[in-house]
């Protein structure tokens, strides 16, 4: 849509199609012309992983509408699905396919989490031709320009999106170095991409493919294990995603070492002690009640409030809400702040002490 | 308070309260595909409608239906799309094309003001004498208990000017000029909200005004008169429904000492007695943005628009059980009497016996006294 793109963003157009905007027309004629506002078709559906009795996985292939800029393998994107009656709701997921480019089609993988309304309508209801509205790809978890010879990829569970998509890359742009890849799974039938990874491991490739179940007996992760099937891991950059657990394992094992990077895959569980005491207030609604140490969102979830949230692990800022005193803590860095007034992401924040937030 | 309904006990004021309570929390639990559905055609109408207006244009022959189809999508954006969007009446679907923190309408009143004067002040305060500045839009006398002054011979010609002017009579609302001629106010409170002001009206004007016109080449001006006739029926047509839904005969207004520490139930029980419905077909409705339920709307401005119709009925039944006034009447009805009383309070009128609240003096009274 180069020409007629650039003519649709211009000034003039936009003049012309105050106060609305161009999207607001373009949409009723076609849902796949957009200006500014991308969303994206859904071509393919493919089930991944179905174990009866487990939450099943899917990849999804969307093509997006022309104003997609691509991404960068490790990236995630907003996803809005109209569920339960029409109400748009919004969450995040990863981009499990290589790179794309703008416009390109791309895919994302997701388990149907049993309380999740969106990756449990994706997996199970969306049908090819469904539209949905997504933002543009979104996250630091990526490889460098220049990757490095010897890269470690550490995941657990559907944490392997990222690090998938940052694996097909480097294998699509014939990455000469070694990849040694370490995946966690429940067992081998919840392995998900076990196809692709099976001929990975035996076309060689210069990928190391580690597929480990703790639960049936295979060693969890630690530096012993580490040291025996990856020397020098310590010195090697390193990319984790994936449960609790399995990142406060790898922490424990590299420590603070500047290889490291993680991405959290949902938020740790906050560390009790000091912080669990006092009062919270969530003024707008003015409902208070005793710090119990969680995050803001769930503390207020608890008093039967029902404020605002999207990812629930605090990258798309839907929950963001203005705290008008005390201190909180920001559960994913550790971080605390006790700066009157700011606008907080509520679901990653948890009160250290008394607390007032405008929910 | 003056009105003609006899008083309810505080008792019964909150279990009609809670009746009403009941209402909303039904409806709201009950939203769903059928009302995302309707507004998304209402906005197709009124999107294809300007998109027939603008188009009309090329055809001179045309131009009456160029100016009826534009008309006709001014009037939906700014009545059952924008005012009701603006509301929060959609915020539950999740549409940002919907929701009420980035809607902006086709009219020169920021919508981020309007939000405030209306959303907030008009709907929390609601024909509270001194407190509602919709209460003659600070240049009108439309309730006896504000003070008559000379000024006010002129208010049929005022009412005359902002119905003509209306969009720009609300857009300057905000800016309080009858308090700042007063001395209430100070001119530099303004500045950020004149800016904005400025900001959409340069918008409103470039489109229709300078680029639309300037599209259609040598029609030019054929366009900017079509457009400028657009924006007056939007204009005037909104003028009058909006009026018959807080002046008519027989409507309520209250003094601020009434509405202290009011009650969740006084304030059902005064937005019902502040305000007026007009009858008419499913259309009409429509074409009113549902305002024609202005008595609804004022119970629960943030239950979509579409629903009052069903919940209009479910009301009356409660206000005839309680003995309540229910003010509704043909538009023809409620506009001549809004008239009759534009022209009767323009004259001196009998004071109230007991301390009755007096207004505060409108823009020109002190501007008049002073010259």
């Amino acid at each position: 849509m180069g020409i007629a793109g650039a003519l649709l963003r211009s000034k003039a157009v936009a003049a012309l199609a105050s106060p609305h905007g161009v999207d607001r027309y373009l949409e009723l004629v076609n849902p796949m012309w957009a200006a500014e506002e991308v969303r994206a078709r859904i071509v393919d559906v493919h089930r991944e992983v179905d174990v009866p009795g487990h939450p099943p996985v899917a990849t999804l292939t969307l093509q997006p509408t022309s104003t997609w800029r691509g991404h960068r393998a490790g990236q995630h994107v907003q996803v809005g699905v109209e569920v339960e009656g029409a109400r748009r709701t919004t969450r995040v997921f990863t981009i499990s396919s290589n790179d794309s480019r703008p416009g390109d089609r791309f895919q994302i993988t997701m388990r149907a989490n049993p309380d999740g309304v969106v990756s449990k309508w994706l997996v199970e209801k969306a049908q090819v031709g469904t539209v949905l509205h997504l933002s543009q790809a979104l996250g630091e978890f990526v490889l460098p320009d220049r990757v490095p010879e010897h890269v470690v990829f550490i995941s657990g569970g559907s944490g392997i999106t990222p690090v998938m998509s940052m694996m097909r890359s480097l294998h699509r742009r014939t990455h000469r170095g070694r990849i040694t890849f370490i995946h966690y799974a429940q067992s081998p039938e919840h392995q998900i991409f076990a196809e692709e990874l099976d001929e990975i491991c035996r076309s060689g490739f210069g990928t190391d493919v580690h597929l480990l179940h703790p639960e049936l007996g295979d060693p969890a992760l630690s530096p012993a294990w580490l040291e025996r099937h990856v020397p020098g891991w310590q010195d090697l950059p390193t990319w984790a995603c994936g449960p609790a657990p399995l990142i406060e394992a790898v922490q424990g094992a590299y420590g603070d070492s500047p290889e490291l990077r993680i991405e959290w895959f949902k938020p740790p569980r906050v560390a009790t002690g000091d912080a669990a005491e006092g009062e919270v207030v969530f003024s707008r609604s003015g409902v208070q009640g005793e710090n119990t140490g969680a995050s803001l969102l769930e503390q207020a979830e608890a008093l039967g409030l029902a404020p605002e949230f999207g990812c629930r692990m605090g990258i798309c800022f839907s929950c963001t809400a203005r705290k008008s005193e005390g201190t909180v803590r920001n559960v994913l860095t550790g971080e605390t702040s006790s700066l009157p007034d700011e606008d907080i992401r509520v679901c990653v924040s948890s009160p250290v002490g008394d607390c007032v937030v405008d929910v | 308070m003056s009105t003609s309904t006899r008083p309810l006990t505080p008792e019964q004021i909150e279990e009609f309260g809670a009746e009403m309570d009941a209402i909303r929390q039904r409806v709201l639990a009950d939203l769903g595909e059928a009302d995302a559905t309707y507004i998304r055609n209402v906005v197709k109408a009124q999107r294809g409608f300007e998109v027939a207006g603008r188009a009309l244009f090329y055809l001179p022959p045309a131009w009456p239906l160029a100016v009826a189809a534009l008309s006709v999508s001014k009037i939906l954006d700014n009545m059952e799309i924008g005012h009701n969007v603006m509301h929060g009446q959609y915020d539950w679907m999740g549409d940002p094309g919907l929701n009420s923190r980035m809607y902006e309408w086709d009219n020169v009143c920021p919508s981020e003001q309007w939000k405030n004067s209306h959303n907030f002040i008009h709907h929390t305060y609601t024909n509270i004498l001194g407190k509602d500045r919709d209460l003659g839009y600070g240049i009108l006398r439309m309730d006896e208990d504000q003070k008559w002054h000379p000024y006010y011979l002129g208010n049929p010609l005022y009412a005359f000017l902002l119905m003509v002017f209306f969009e720009w009579g609300v857009a300057m609302h905000d800016l309080e000029v009858e308090n700042i001629v007063a001395g209430k106010r100070r001119i530099e409170e303004n500045k950020a909200m004149h800016a904005g002001i400025m900001r959409k009206v340069k918008r409103q004007a470039l489109k229709d005004y300078l680029l639309f016109p300037a599209l259609t080449g040598p029609l030019f001006p054929m366009t900017l008169a079509g457009n400028a006739v657009a924006n007056l029926v939007r204009n005037v047509w909104a003028f009058n429904i909006i009026f018959c839904g807080h002046f008519p005969a027989g409507v309520a207004t209250f003094s601020q000492e009434e509405c202290e520490n009011e009650t969740r139930g006084h304030w059902y029980y005064r937005q019902l007695l502040g305000s007026a419905n007009i009858t008419g077909g499913k259309l009409f409705h429509v074409m009113t943005g549902n305002l024609s339920h202005q008595i609804e709307h004022h119970l629960f401005p943030d239950v979509p628009a579409r629903r009052y119709p069903e919940i209009a009925q479910e009301v009356q039944a409660i206000c005839e059980k309680y003995g309540l006034d229910y003010n509704t009447g043909s538009l023809s009805r409620q506009l001549g009497s809004v008239a009759k009383k534009i022209v009767r309070l323009a004259f001196p009128t009998k004071q109230r016996p007991t301390g009755a609240p007096v207004a505060d003096a409108p823009v020109a009274s002190s501007a008049t006294a002073a010259a």
